[in-house]
């Protein structure tokens, strides 16, 4: 069996892009791990918003394409209209499947999936929100060995998300906004 | 040796006994979408583990349609992402239009919004009378759904919206009549409908097609199945013939993609090579 994918999965969703701007500004630009985001944009299509995030981004945003293997120190950006969810050998697929937490894409569908193909090589990191939505995706990734990072509620635009996320899942870290892109950089040296 | 979560160790089995005891075969479908679709199946029977819906699947034969449905095409809606039916009515139907008789094959119709959109595309561009369309899918539950055409009133505005802005020349509710909490689409529509049940994994060609619509079913399968099922549509569609997939689909993985060429790349049409075989 092979090793199982190393990656960093974020959600959020009211409040995103500027939460987004944030820590992807301040990652290091020798990330050495995937990235892949869920924001709930309400847009038809993401093209715009990765070109926004990536101006304030170290790392290149991209939009995550089907069957695409995810790749080191590049952010892998859901498109809209469709869950993402993260196969065993680390490549992207998509699914039109009903809305979670009136989402699609939906952050607990990526979780789930990405905590079942990278076990306790992933980190799950989930921000500013006003539903619930990542809570249980959250819940999984903390249950198969992975680490959970949340914003800090105070802190956030909207507390909703991280509150409920502290409530199902718990975390291992709860950090202000400022805080979360140094913690990631020293969890992957 | 990593330990295989207890839940995926399930999935197998429940994947073997569909296959064994009903002859359905999973095996190729992209694994992450097909757990958690079998997971929800056993959350809505009432299963606390999907081990317990795989022992009331071999037991219950009327449990199999339901189950086939759970892990079929989903809904869709009418004209979804309407750009792409722009570009049937202005790139594709003018061409089809010059053969006498038009086959299409909509391949996972589900609940046949699709058909139901592109019959009404037909009917305005005038070759609906020529027009024959295929409606497949692999659910029998799903073939009677589409047959009916009976949708929630709920939807009525969306999708409107969605067959204005593909450029629809007349308003929806010309199409349908308004019931309580529902609109039936006009019998009219289905006039030149064949609904079929057709499987794309275990099933072959059965028609010549001039235009294959089969929009976000392929990103359920695994690159092989993938594979197979273009070369399917290859073989079943006509020299030159049209290829439409759902908008967000990747088929560089598949080698009977070189049988293709865009003719817009970004609406995922496609035309099969005059040199295809």
């Amino acid at each position: 069996m092979s090793a199982s994918p190393s990656a960093v999965v974020m959600g959020c969703s009211a409040g995103g892009m500027g939460a987004l701007r944030t820590v992807l500004g301040g990652l290091s630009a020798t990330f050495p791990r995937p990235v892949v985001v869920v924001c709930h944009t309400g847009s038809e299509d993401v093209t715009t918003f990765c070109e926004l995030l990536e101006l304030a981004s170290t790392l290149p945003v991209r939009e995550a394409r089907e069957r695409q293997l995810m790749m080191p120190g590049v952010v892998h950006m859901a498109p809209s209209g469709y869950h993402l969810l993260l196969e065993r050998g680390g490549r992207f697929s998509l699914s039109i499947d009903e809305r979670v937490s009136f989402a699609r894409p939906a952050i607990d569908v990526l979780f789930d999936t990405a905590a079942s193909a990278c076990g306790k090589d992933l980190i799950g990191v989930l921000m500013t929100g006003a539903n619930n939505d990542g809570a249980a995706g959250l819940r999984t990734i903390r249950r198969l060995g992975g680490l959970a990072i949340v914003q800090d509620p105070a802190d956030a635009q909207a507390s909703a998300m991280p509150q409920a996320a502290l409530e199902i899942a718990g975390a291992d870290h709860v950090v202000p906004l400022k805080g979360i892109a140094p913690l990631l950089n020293q969890l992957c040296p | 040796m990593a330990r295989v979560e207890i839940e995926d160790v399930e999935v197998e089995l429940f994947m073997r006994a569909l296959q064994l005891r009903h002859g359905y075969d999973f095996s190729r479908y992209a694994p992450a979408s097909f757990k958690r679709r079998v997971l929800n199946l056993a959350a809505n029977a009432g299963c606390r583990t999907i081990i317990e819906l795989t022992d009331r699947l071999l037991r219950e034969d009327e449990l199999v349609p339901q189950v086939i449905a759970g892990l079929s095409v989903p809904v869709s809606e009418m004209f979804r992402n309407p750009s792409v039916f722009r570009v049937l009515r202005e790139d594709v139907l003018p061409v089809l239009a010059s053969y006498p008789v038009i086959n299409i094959w909509q391949a996972g119709c589900a609940f046949g919004q699709e058909v139901y959109s592109l019959a009404i595309l037909l009917e305005e561009a005038g070759l609906y009378d020529r027009s024959q369309i295929f409606a497949t899918d692999f659910s029998d539950a799903a073939l009677v759904r589409a047959q009916e055409g009976i949708f929630p009133a709920r939807e009525a505005r969306s999708y409107s919206e969605n067959y204005l802005a593909a450029g629809g020349k007349r308003s929806l509710a010309d199409y349908y009549h308004a019931r309580y909490e529902f609109m039936k689409f006009d019998e009219r529509l289905k006039r030149n409908v064949t609904f079929a049940n057709h499987n794309l994994v275990c099933d072959g060609v059965f028609c010549e097609a001039h235009l294959i619509l089969c929009r976000n079913v392929l990103i359920y399968f695994t690159n092989t199945l993938q594979d197979h099922v273009l070369s399917l549509f290859r073989d079943s569609l006509v020299r030159n013939g049209f290829l439409c997939l759902g908008n967000r689909e990747n088929i560089d993985f598949a080698s009977a993609a070189r049988d293709f060429s865009p003719v817009n790349a970004r609406e995922r049409v496609y035309r099969k090579n005059a040199d295809a075989p």
